[in-house]
Formats: structure tokens, sequence, C-alpha cells
């Protein structure tokens, strides 16, 4: 049953209750060997029960879930060959480090010895070697954080869970335990699911976002196309700040239409939607403020607010379409409330809603 | 893998049969074997499940499950039926308790085979044993009270017997207002236990007061003072009130010498016993009502002053109010106390009865009345089980607990001039009266004739523990070794096995999620609530006659101790085992850990104080109970207490007053040693992991 290589995941329809509660409703989506995929959305809207179903923590209400081509709904967390990484890193207080990583190898029946050895390489590989003997409470957060990922991964899983693994973390340590957890993943080539409710930590790591609401899957896909092109509101909100204004669709062929927004015209992806008044979407940043009188036309406005961030300023608008929420890298320059201002779109960041 | 259970299913047939084959079937051992009748079908079932083994794999799990339930739980119910059924058969033996305990197994396996509990053989065994050790041993015996109490002197069940027995004159009239003879025991029980409640709660909270919320030096000293009711002998406050207040004690002694007053008999009756156990249950309180008093929040507090109210206003409107829910529940402790006590009222009653001594003298005495002894237990498990819905209920509501979120900081107010003057003028007095009555009580054992001759001796000591050398070697001549050493030997027996199951049970119902779990925990609790002397008399009823014929026995002692006790351990280990984030246990399920595996290797060590607390409250209150242990001695079985409550009962306090010492002192040993061997485990350097003893009623 150990399996070196990496494993496919592939849920069917599959259902979580709790008595009257559906922590999960129907979610079908296939994770690709190898591949490192993130779940997605705000508290409360199933991942962590999805993760656990996955392991075999949980069992479904109704549905199918494969791993590695094998159909596992029916066992249980112990037999299915996937480690976890638990929010709390879930360490064993009363064992050192080295027992903690050995656990897995002695309690499936290998020797001391054995169990120790292969501990000491696992924790080798995250780096923490010389931190064998010490208890999990003498540790900071994040070697805490890599013991465990030590501990996850001395079994060789066909599959990693993590559940929200930075969330305890400092801002400064979150994204160095990120880019160590995604350059680990590229390394050993193993399949990951990745949960958290962070959308830029997202973003950050993954091949391939799910992104969940409601007990549903929302939508799926590489990153770059959630956030530029989500499906509805609720994804478009979750990505990213986001404008959403009306304008007007004039389908130009089979992909594309052409959008016109208080004068301003782009051409985008009409994605299916009839001719007539629609819903857009605009980032922020795709929203851009012009000296002068530009070529083909500008949006007038009044800067309300602004404030400086450091990195960009953020200001509110109020223009012609309602009140705008723009970010403009020009700190060098900043815009008084007050301030006339005309605007323009970028080429893209620019997304019609299904309604 | 997953033919492990194939595996135990064997393993359990196979002692099923030597069970059969080589134990004997009954327990008396004068040859009459048991008919082929009785062994045909368990034999015949096991030889079957020996068989399954051959059961083709692709016939699956659920088929196998199936038999294995049939085999199992049929020929169980079999072996129960024609037990209960048959007459004149003698009790059932260790033969027979094999090979039930191998049925059981099998039906257990049967079960997870078929996918209960997550197809989990160790928990289906552990959950379908339990439940049946509880039905039998828990249920069963009440279940023969409640039916007792219906039947009349016939025999005959009638709801005329119970309804003249329950509401009998005896037990509720009210003679005494109208200035006649005393009041029925039910009164004197109810008006007893809400006294004693009242007092209780009172004290209780001036001393959570002055340890909490003053600057209070001593508190470790009031901790210890609140260890000593549970390693005391219940009777041993009365012995030492007796002393000070008694007919010929010190009081009444000064007072005839220097006022010539009579001496006077007030401490015998209702005020005696109601002053005892205000002084043995007020600890109790005290535990409970720390917890409250902490739980107040010190922010909510501290808001309260910032929007200008007073110290007396900040206490009277906000501290009081939050703590009140825990204050009724003080109260009901201490209710459900009072009515399930028996030391203190047999030792300092006098013509006071209370329902617990009465059961006790129609049982034992010139009345041997068990149609009675039942229907008062009866009226007294009705009392207590309402008191105990009652508490459950306010203290399921939490309303004290978490009422403002994390991160509270802050410093708890000072208490309002007045109250903390009120609370000192109380908790000091009474810590030095409770002192003083130990201090007396161990002093008593040292002196010719309390009261009458102050003469220093060790002649008590002598008497009850003198040893001699013969020419065979040391012979223990003491009257006391006896019971002595039954009591150490039954304790010793008793503690490792009622943890071993408390905190079984802890960790199938904090860990695991089962069909009928809510009636398993209903069951587990309800021995809980149940008094001392409902469960000795019941155990009379149930276990005097076959097919569990254990009156006599050392067993039925043991088998007592570990299900009044089993509790104390079940709530150690769910308050512990609550404590351990149960990601632990899924981390090492996910790493290859089943159940059992989990529970040994990650869960025992991390509850290491909460097996201490266990081991050391089965095995202390092993010792120190009476209530239930006084119906179940025998010549041959005598325990410490019931042999000191007897010496009392003649009037011979030397002799219990020194064997009581010596139990308290060997108690102290016991805690100490059993702290040493378990040791403590520590999880972080430096900071030892504070322990939190449980407590529960001792009755
Ligand atoms: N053991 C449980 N019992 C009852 N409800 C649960 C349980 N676990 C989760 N839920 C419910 O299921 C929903 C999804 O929970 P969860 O998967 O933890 O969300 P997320 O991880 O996305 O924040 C929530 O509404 C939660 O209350
Ligand atoms: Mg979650």
């Amino acid at each position: 049953m150990t399996d070196r290589r990496a494993a496919r995941i592939e849920l069917s329809g599959v259902t979580k209750q709790y008595g009257a509660v559906t922590a999960v409703r129907d979610v079908s989506f296939t994770i690709a060997a190898g591949s490192l995929v993130t779940l997605l959305g705000p508290s409360g809207c199933g991942k962590t029960t999805t993760l656990r179903l996955i392991a075999g923590l949980e069992t479904v209400t109704s549905g199918r879930i494969m791993i590695g081509g094998d159909d596992v709904t029916a066992l249980g967390a112990t037999d299915r060959n996937v480690s976890m990484v638990f929010q709390s890193y879930a360490l064993f207080p009363h064992m050192s480090v080295l027992d903690n990583v050995a656990y897995g190898p002695r309690v499936g029946g290998r020797s001391r010895r054995q169990a120790a050895e292969s501990a000491r390489e696992a924790l080798a590989g995250v780096g923490l070697a010389e931190l064998a003997d010490r208890l999990p409470s003498e540790l900071s957060g994040g070697q805490q954080q890599r013991v465990a990922i030590a501990r996850a991964l001395v079994l060789e899983p066909r599959v990693l869970l993590f559940d929200e693994p930075l969330s305890n973390l400092d801002a400064r340590l979150r994204r160095q335990m990120r880019e160590e957890i995604r350059a680990l993943q590229q390394r050993l080539g193993i399949t990951v699911v990745y949960v958290t409710h962070d959308q830029e930590e997202a973003l950050g790591v993954s091949d391939r976002i799910i992104v969940m609401n409601h007990a549903v899957v929302a939508q799926e896909g590489p990153p770059r196309d959630l956030y530029e092109s989500p499906d509805d509101v609720f994804v478009a909100g979750f990505m990213g700040e986001t404008n959403r204004v009306k304008g007007v669709l004039w389908r130009l062929d089979e992909r594309t239409g052409r959008l016109t927004i208080g004068g301003l015209t782009r051409t985008v992806p009409h994605r299916g939607l009839a001719d007539g008044t629609v819903d857009v979407a605009i980032r922020p940043e795709a929203i851009l403020i012009v000296d002068g009188q530009p070529t083909g036309g500008a949006l007038r406005g009044t800067v309300s607010q602004a404030a400086y961030l450091g990195s960009r300023m953020e200001y509110s608008i109020a223009s012609e379409i309602g009140e705008l929420f723009v970010t403009s890298p020009a700190v060098d320059a900043p815009l008084a409330p007050g301030a006339p201002v005309a605007l323009t779109l970028a080429s893209h960041g620019i997304t019609l809603i299904r309604p | 893998m997953r033919d492990g259970l194939r595996r135990w299913a064997l393993v359990w047939s196979l002692v099923g049969c030597a069970g059969l084959a080589l134990a004997p079937w009954y327990a008396a051992s004068d040859g009459a074997g048991p008919g082929k009748l009785q062994l045909l079908v368990p034999g015949l079932a096991l030889l079957a499940a020996l068989a399954l083994r051959n059961l083709p794999l692709r016939l699956g799990r659920a088929t196998l499950g199936l038999r294995l339930m049939v085999l199992g739980g049929g020929s169980f119910i079999y072996i129960a039926a024609q037990g209960f059924a048959i007459g004149g058969q003698p009790g059932m033996g260790l033969g027979a308790a094999v090979v039930a305990t191998s049925l059981v197994m099998l039906f257990a396996l049967g079960l997870a085979a078929r996918g209960f509990f997550k197809g989990d053989a160790f928990v289906a065994g552990a959950v379908v044993v339990v439940a049946v050790l509880v039905v039998f041993f828990t249920l069963y015996p009440v279940a023969r009270i409640l039916l007792s109490a219906v039947q009349g002197s016939d025999g005959a069940v009638s709801g005329r017997a119970l309804a003249e027995r329950l509401f009998a004159a005896k037990i509720w009239r009210l003679d005494c207002l109208t200035g006649g003879r005393s009041c029925g025991v039910g009164w004197n029980t109810l008006v007893l236990a809400l006294l004693t409640a009242t007092t209780t709660t009172a004290l209780g909270l001036a001393f959570a007061l002055v340890v909490t919320r003053t600057g209070f030096k001593a508190k470790r000293l009031l901790r210890v003072l609140t260890v000593l009711p549970i390693i005391t002998p219940p009777f041993v406050i009365g012995l030492g009130l007796i002393l000070i207040f008694g007919r010929s004690g010190l009081v009444n002694q000064l007072m005839e010498w220097a006022f010539a007053v009579p001496p006077s008999r007030w401490i015998y009756g209702l005020p005696g016993v109601w002053l005892a156990q205000t002084l043995s249950f007020t600890p109790v309180a005290f535990l409970v009502l720390i917890g409250v008093v902490e739980g107040v929040s010190p922010s909510l507090e501290e808001a309260s002053q910032t929007l200008r109210a007073d110290r007396w206003q900040t206490f009277s409107r906000v501290s009081l109010p939050l703590m009140l829910p825990g204050l009724a529940n003080a109260f009901l402790v201490g209710f459900i106390e009072s009515i399930a006590d028996f030391g203190n009222p047999i030792v300092l009653g006098g013509n006071f009865g209370v329902l617990s001594t009465e059961a006790f003298f129609s049982i034992v005495g010139a009345q041997l009345d068990q149609g009675r002894a039942a229907s008062l237990g009866v009226l007294l498990l009705v009392l207590a089980l309402g008191a105990f819905f009652v508490q459950r209920r306010v203290v399921g509501r939490k309303v004290y607990t978490a009422i403002s979120g994390k991160g509270d900081g802050g410093r708890p107010a000072p208490l309002p001039p007045f109250v903390r003057r009120l609370a000192f003028g109380v908790a000091l007095p009474w810590t030095m009266l409770t002192l003083s009555i130990y201090g007396m009580a161990l002093a008593g054992g040292f002196v010719e004739t309390w009261g009458r001759d102050y003469t220093p001796t060790l002649r008590h000591y002598a008497k009850a523990f003198s040893v001699e050398w013969g020419g065979t070697g040391i012979i223990w001549s003491g009257s006391a070794w006896r019971s002595f050493w039954t009591t150490l030997e039954l304790a010793s027996i008793a503690a490792p096995l009622t943890a071993a199951l408390g905190i079984l049970t802890a960790y199938l119902l904090v860990r695991q999620r089962f069909a009928g779990r809510a009636a398993f925990e209903f069951a587990t609790m309800l021995s809980f609530a149940i008094p001392g002397t409902v469960i000795g008399v019941s155990y009379i009823l149930a276990f005097n006659v076959p097919p569990i014929e254990l009156t006599g026995t050392g067993i039925i002692l043991i088998v007592c101790f570990v299900f009044r006790n089993m509790p104390v351990g079940l709530r150690a280990g769910v308050a512990a085992m609550s404590q351990i984030d149960g990601s632990l246990d899924e981390a090492s399920r996910t790493l290859g850990g089943r159940s059992f595996v989990t529970l040994r290797r990650v869960i025992l060590p991390l509850l290491r104080p909460a097996v201490v607390a266990a081991l050391v409250y089965s095995f202390v209150r092993a010792m120190t109970t009476v209530s239930a242990v006084i119906f179940l001695v025998s010549a041959d079985y005598d325990m410490a207490t019931t042999y000191i409550i007897h010496r009392v009962l003649n009037g011979d306090y030397g002799v219990a007053i020194a064997y009581s010492s010596v139990l308290i002192v060997l108690m102290l040993a016991a805690i100490g040693l059993i702290q040493l061997l378990v040791g403590e485990r520590r999880l972080r350097r430096g900071a030892p992991a504070l322990e939190a003893l449980p407590t529960g009623p001792i009755a």
C-alpha cells in the first residue's frame, strides 16, 4: 500500500451532513497528481470538512472519494496513506521532537532504530536535525510547524493535507513558511491539498484554487483566472476588492463583446451573456488615474478620500458611474480630497459578472 | 489489516471454549455440575464461532458480523435467561463468567464487523463490555429494589403496597410540630438536607471569597483543609463532635464544673447531625464555589467600576448575580450529599432517624423487613435523582462560564469592606472549629476514657493493633488487624479496576461518537447519583440469590467499590480529556495509530494526573466508605469502617478513634506512594503541571 508516487484525488458528489447542518453539499472535483491545490473560502464554508473527508477523519454522508485510483470512501484515516498537518500542529506534547516524528513508523510496526533513523532523515529535510531532543513546547511556532510537516512526511504519504497552516504564525514568518511549503512540494512532487481563507496566500502558493462558498464549490481554476475572470459576484469579491458597475454589452463574435461603461469602451470576453445592460466587476488597480485629457475619452470624478499605504495610494472617487475604489502606485504625487481627476480603464481586470 | 477482527474472533472463541471446558460452571464447589441443557447452547455457539474462521472472504464482513452477533448475543441471552428462569441452580461461577465474557466480546466484534463504531473492534468491545457491566451492576440492582418496593408481603406486585410504604405515617408524620414524639424520617431527611445545603453553601462562599478575593496569606492551608474530608472516614467528624459537645464532652464538663449546669444532650439529634454534615461538606461546596468565583471575569467587574459603581454595587449587581447558578449548584450538591449521608446520622442521630439510617435498621435490626428497606431506599433514590437532575440542568446551562470572550486580564475587584469582614468572620472561626475537632479526634485515642479519666495511654492502639511474636512468626493479635488487612486488600484490588473502568468510559464518552451514546452516558452518570444506602440495599436484594450470588464474598465489596467510585474516575477522565485537543487523536490516526494505540501512546500518558487522581480517589473512598458497605460486609469480609461503626455503636470510642487515626495516616501515605509510583509527566520544563483533584460525594 505504500506508494511513493503522488496520487490523484477525485471527489464525486460528496455530501457531509451534521444533523441538520450540511457542511459540504454535492462537491465534485479532481486534483491532479503532484499538484498543489488550495481550498479557499470564507470561514464556515466547509473547507476543513472537505479536507477531513479526504483524510478519512470524517465519513461522507453520500458520494465517493478516490485516491490514486482506489475507492477509499469506506476506509478510515488509518488506512488511507494520507497525512495531515493540523491547524494547531497537534504535536504530542509529552514526546520529544524525534519521538513525534518517529511515531508513525513506530506504530506502523518498525523497530525503534529504524523509526528513529527515518525520523532523523525527515527532520533533516526540514532543517531541524539539531532540535530532535527538545519538547514541542520548547520550539517556536515556525519550528513546530516544520516538525508537524516532518512528522507528516516521514510516512511518505501519497497525499499531504494542510489545514490553514499559516494561521498561527506572525505575518513576517507567514510568507517564508508558505514558500518553504511550496518548495518542498515541488521537490518531493507530492499531491498537496491546502486549506486557507486568505486569498493572497492562495494566489501565492497554488497550482489551482477551488473556491468554496456555503458548502458548495463556487469556482475552480488557476489563480490568474480566478482573480481576473471570476464567475460571480461572490468569487469576484472574495478574490480581492472590486468595483461593481453597470455597463452595456454588444457581442462581437463567439468569444468577445464590446463593453461600454460611461463613455469608455473595452473589448472583453462576453462569457455567454446576452446583449444589453450587464454587471461588471473592475479591480481597483484596473482603474487608471490619468493626467490631462486622454485620447479615447475619460470618466470624470472627484477624489473624496485618500489614504497612503506605503507601497500604494488608495482613493475613493466619486464619478459619473458611482463611487469607485481605486489604487494607484503613484505615491510620490498624492491627490488631495476634492481634487478633480480623469479616469480610464486598463485592458485587464475587468470582468462581466453572471447574474 | 482488517483481519485483526477475524483474529480476535478466533481468540475469544478459544477463550470461551477454554472457560467452558476447564473452569467450573457454578460457583459452589460441591460437585453438582450443570445440566446438559445449560452448556449445550453456548458450547455449540462457540464451536460455530470457531468455524467462522473458514468463512470465505468473499462473503464479506457484513455476513461475518451478523453471524458473530447472532451467535454471541443469542447465547449470552440464553445463558442469562436460563439462569434467571431455572430455579434451584447454584450461583454461576468462573466458567460461566468466562463464557459469558467471550460471548459478549464476539457480539461486539460482530457489531464492529457490521460497521458500527466506525468498524473499530476495540471501541466496540469497550462500549459493549461497559454497557453490560453497568446493566448488571447498576441498573439490575436498582430494578430489583424498585420491584421489592412494589411487592406486597405476599410477593404479588401491587401499587397499593408501594403507596402504603412510600406514604407510611411513620415516614411522614408531623408529631414533633404538635409537641408529640419525633417527626417522620422523610421530613427529617428533607429538613436536614435543606439546612445543610444552606449552611455549606454560605460557608463555602465565604471561604471561596477569602481565598480568591482577599490578600489572605494562608491560602494553601485552606486548600489542604479541603482534602481532609476526602481522606477522613465519614464518622470522624461525628466522633470529634461527641468528644467536644457530647454528654461527657469537654464543653459539658466545663459547664458542669464552672456553673453546675447539668450535661446537655443537644448534640445527639438534628443540631448535631446538621453541624457534623456542615463540617463534612463545606469543603465540597468550597471546591465548587472557588471555580465559580474565579469564573467571574474580572473585566466585567472592572467595566462596572469604570461605570462609576462602587465596590458594593459592583459586588451586589455584577459579581453576585453572575455567581447565582454556581451557588444553586453548590446548594444542590450539599443537598445530595446530605440525604446520601449515613456516617454522621448513625453516629450522632440518636432518635433522629433519616432515610438512610432507617433503611439500615430495617434490614439489620430486629425488624428484618426487606420490603420496608426497599421502599425507604426507593424514596431516597427519588429524592437523590430529583436533586441530581435539577442540578444537571442548572450546571448544564453554564450561565456563569465563558460570559465574556477570551483574553481576559484584569484584576478581580476587591470585596466591599462589609462583605470582606463577614467572610473572614465566618471562615476563620470555622477553620478553628474544624481543626480542633480533628485535633480532638486524634487526641481521643491517647487517653484512658474520655470524660472520666484523661490519663495518657496507648491502650487503645494496643488493643486494636498489637502484634506478638509466636513460635511460627508474627501473630496479629490486635482486634482490628483482620478488618484492616481485608480493607487494604479489597481497596488495592478495587482501585486499579475502578480507575481503568472510569478512564476507559471517559475515553468512550469524550472521544467516540456512536449510536446510543446519550443513553450510555446517562446510565454511567446515574450510578453517581444513587445514594450508597440504596446501592447497599439493592445489592443485597439482587445478589443474595442465584444466578449471580455474591453476598458474603469479597467480590461483592469490590464490585460495589468499583461501581460506586467509577464515576469519580470518569469525571476526572472527562475533565482531563476535554483539555486534550482532539486533533492529537486525529494526528495519531492519520499516522497509522488505531484507537487502542492512540489511547495507550497518546492519551494515557497525557492523562497521568487524572489517572493518579482516579487511583487515589478510588483507593481512599474504598477505605472510607460506609453507607453501601455496611450492608454487604460479612463475617469473613469485615471492613475497617464498619468495624469502627460497630465499636462506636457499642460506646467503645477509644478503639474507634485510634483506628480512625491509623486510617487517616495510612491514606496520606497511600496518596504519597501512588503519586510517587505513577509520577508526574512534565510537558514543559520548569513548570510542573498543576493537577486539579476532583471531588465527589463521600457517603
Ligand atoms: N463536527 C461538527 N458538528 C456539527 N457541525 C459541524 C461540525 N464540523 C463542522 N460543522 C459545520 O459545518 C460547516 C462547515 O465547517 P468547516 O468545514 O469547519 O468550515 P471552514 O473550515 O470552511 O471554516 C460549519 O457551519 C460548521 O458549523
Ligand atoms: Mg476551518
